[in-house]
């Protein structure tokens, strides 16, 4: 197939933008307040989180409405894993919460995926909830109340190291060059498999999985597989939140923050991995704006989502994106790049 | 009797959707270089016969073997991948996918292994050639890039046989090829037909008599779920059984023209 060329001109503008976005990221604790670059981390971290939602939601078509259950497991592995008052090893801690939330994913998708459509919506929700309660009622870590992590994890390595220490978490510069460098790894991981033969049958699931059980694909598979990635990185994301915020309680997996992704990937545009990433800020953005306005900010909140799904069904990059793609007059509908 | 073992054989195949008997005891045979197409009036059980072979629908009695294996109750998938492809009577594609995608797509699931996470997708020269192939086959090389959904509804058609060849089956099930399809592109697809014969077993469930009896090398009639009369193509039309049930004195007369 020849490129299109107008489809090239606009891949070429996304990674433009894309560019001149990691450059402002990269710059801009140089220029503004530690409150400024706490705030962004958490931008940061949450975006993580609605692109891993973005997977399911938007490349996969599954609406899980209990994506939050990965994100508060792994920051509750963190707090386990962390001795009290002491910091405990990233490089051990890290891929314990990775793989306790990977083997989470994998047991609840086993499943939720039997089930498709609201019921999928409302089974994930189920249990996402069944483990809300599990530390919400139980002692096992501070009930309602939750547990303070009193030293972020220590990046120091090992004795063949001579103990080296690469960055300092403690330090908030550190710890938001390292969110970032998540970020990118994220995204580049993410375009990855969605480019590759995997992405393509989990995108030929979303559009008609009758045919693509039929053209040979044993979907259930490959959709577990997609649940079990999107739980994966949505751990590694609450693993660095409270790793970050310093305590987990049991909202970190309750369907209020499972709501919020599901928002936040709405507001940015579905299907697109760079809408989720600006979904994640936005959101956080406007919550920051309203609450300075009026105590009643999540009504403000509420009428700015009802706006965006009235005006702008595909989002905000979606939107963008179509409008760019009239303009560029291209028959590629085929893959919106984010 | 030809030598050469069956891909596909069936026996007392049923399916009951509550009381109704849409497929009865169904018997049937088809050889690789055999075209065996399945005619029968509207309700006569054929899509659901197809259904049936491909893993879309459970049977409730009777047996499926492909190539010798027992495929009763399997899977679509797997039945697919023992290299069983079927089109469908109702156009069953990926609209937002280019043509070119959509066989890639179908080609792809013949990988092995399947679950591939990292190398680009496009990447893969084997999957493109044998996408490219599916569609030239199909008469669609110059439509590759065109999204599906904006296709004409015949060349939607054509996709459906393009993405169901893409798979490199030994065994075909069309349900209707040529259904909605201009008298030009029948005329091509039944060429690719009679072409793809030589090293395929065809099962072609068709209401375009013309073609049928052009093609066939076997037919079956099917009334009411149940096989009426099976034989070559001169023999039914012989047939007294059939003309009275099916064809009718206007359409045989229509079929001896």
């Amino acid at each position: 197939m020849s490129a299109a060329s107008p489809g090239r001109r606009a891949s070429v503008a996304g990674a433009a933008v894309l560019l001149a976005c990691l450059a402002a990221l990269l710059l801009m604790p140089l220029g503004v307040d530690k409150f400024y670059v706490q705030l962004v981390t958490k931008m940061m971290i949450m975006a993580v989180f609605a692109m891993s939602l973005d997977l399911l939601i938007g490349f996969t078509g599954l609406v899980s409405f209990g994506h939050a259950a990965y994100f508060g497991v792994a920051g509750y592995v963190l707090a386990y894993a962390a001795p009290q008052y002491q910091a405990a090893s990233l490089w051990v801690s890290l891929p314990l919460a990775m793989a306790v939330s990977a083997f989470l994913a994998l047991v609840i998708g086993l499943f939720v995926l039997r089930t498709s459509g609201v019921y999928f919506i409302m089974v994930t929700l189920a249990f996402a909830q069944m483990l809300y309660f599990v530390f919400h009622d139980t002692k096992l870590a501070g009930g309602t109340d939750g547990v303070y992590i009193y030293a972020r994890p220590d990046a120091a390595l090992g004795e063949w190291a001579g103990g080296w220490k690469p960055f300092d978490l403690e330090n908030f510069v550190h710890l938001y060059y390292v969110v970032l460098a998540l970020l990118v790894l994220t995204w580049i991981v993410l375009r990855r498999v969605l480019d590759s033969p995997f992405g393509r049958v989990i995108a030929g699931i979303k559009v008609n999985e009758p045919r693509m059980r039929s053209l040979g694909y044993a979907t259930f598979r490959y959709k577990l597989a997609s649940f079990v990635i999107a739980g994966t990185l949505a751990g590694t994301a609450g693993y660095f939140a409270a790793a970050q915020f310093g305590y987990v309680n049991p909202d970190l997996l309750g369907w209020h923050l499972s709501g919020s992704a599901i928002m936040m990937v709405i507001l940015g545009g579905m299907g697109t991995l760079g809408g989720a990433a600006l979904g994640a800020f936005m959101m956080m953005l406007l919550e920051l704006l309203f609450q300075g306005l009026t105590k009643h900010w999540q009504l403000l909140m509420g009428c700015s989502i009802v706006g965006v799904a009235l005006l702008l069904p595909h989002g905000l990059l979606g939107t963008v994106a179509a409008w760019w793609g009239r303009r560029a007059t291209t028959g590629d509908t085929e893959r919106t790049d984010g | 009797m030809d030598e050469r073992a069956p891909i596909l054989r069936t026996e007392g195949l049923s399916k009951h959707f509550g009381g109704l008997a849409a497929v009865r005891e169904v018997a049937l045979t088809c050889r690789v270089g055999e075209l065996h197409a399945v005619i029968g009036p509207n309700g006569a059980g054929k899509t659901t016969l197809i259904n049936l072979l491909s893993g879309d629908l459970p049977p409730t009695s009777g047996r499926i073997a492909v190539a010798g294996n027992d495929v009763t109750g399997l899977p679509a998938h797997r039945i697919s991948r023992l290299g069983v492809g079927r089109s469908y009577q109702k156009t069953n594609i990926f609209l937002p996918f280019t043509g070119f995608e959509n066989c890639r797509l179908a080609a792809q699931s013949r990988l092995q292994p399947s679950m591939r996470f990292f190398a680009p997708a496009h990447a893969h020269a084997p999957t493109r050639a044998a996408a490219e192939r599916a569609l030239a086959m199909a008469g669609l090389e110059g439509r590759a890039d065109v999204v599906a959904a904006s296709l004409s509804h015949g060349e939607q058609r054509q996709l459906e046989i393009a993405m169901t060849l893409a798979t490199a089956p030994r065994l075909l099930l069309l349900d209707e090829p040529l259904a909605g399809m201009g008298a030009e592109e029948s005329a091509q697809i039944v060429a690719l037909l009679k072409r793809l014969r030589a090293d395929h077993a065809i099962l072609l469930v068709e209401h375009d008599m013309d073609a049928v009896f052009a093609v066939a090398d076997t037919l079956t009639v099917m009334v009411d779920g149940a096989v009426l009369a099976t034989g070559a193509p001169d023999a039914i039309r012989a047939n007294r059984a059939v003309q009275e049930a099916y064809l009718g004195s206007g359409e045989a007369e229509n079929v001896s023209s």
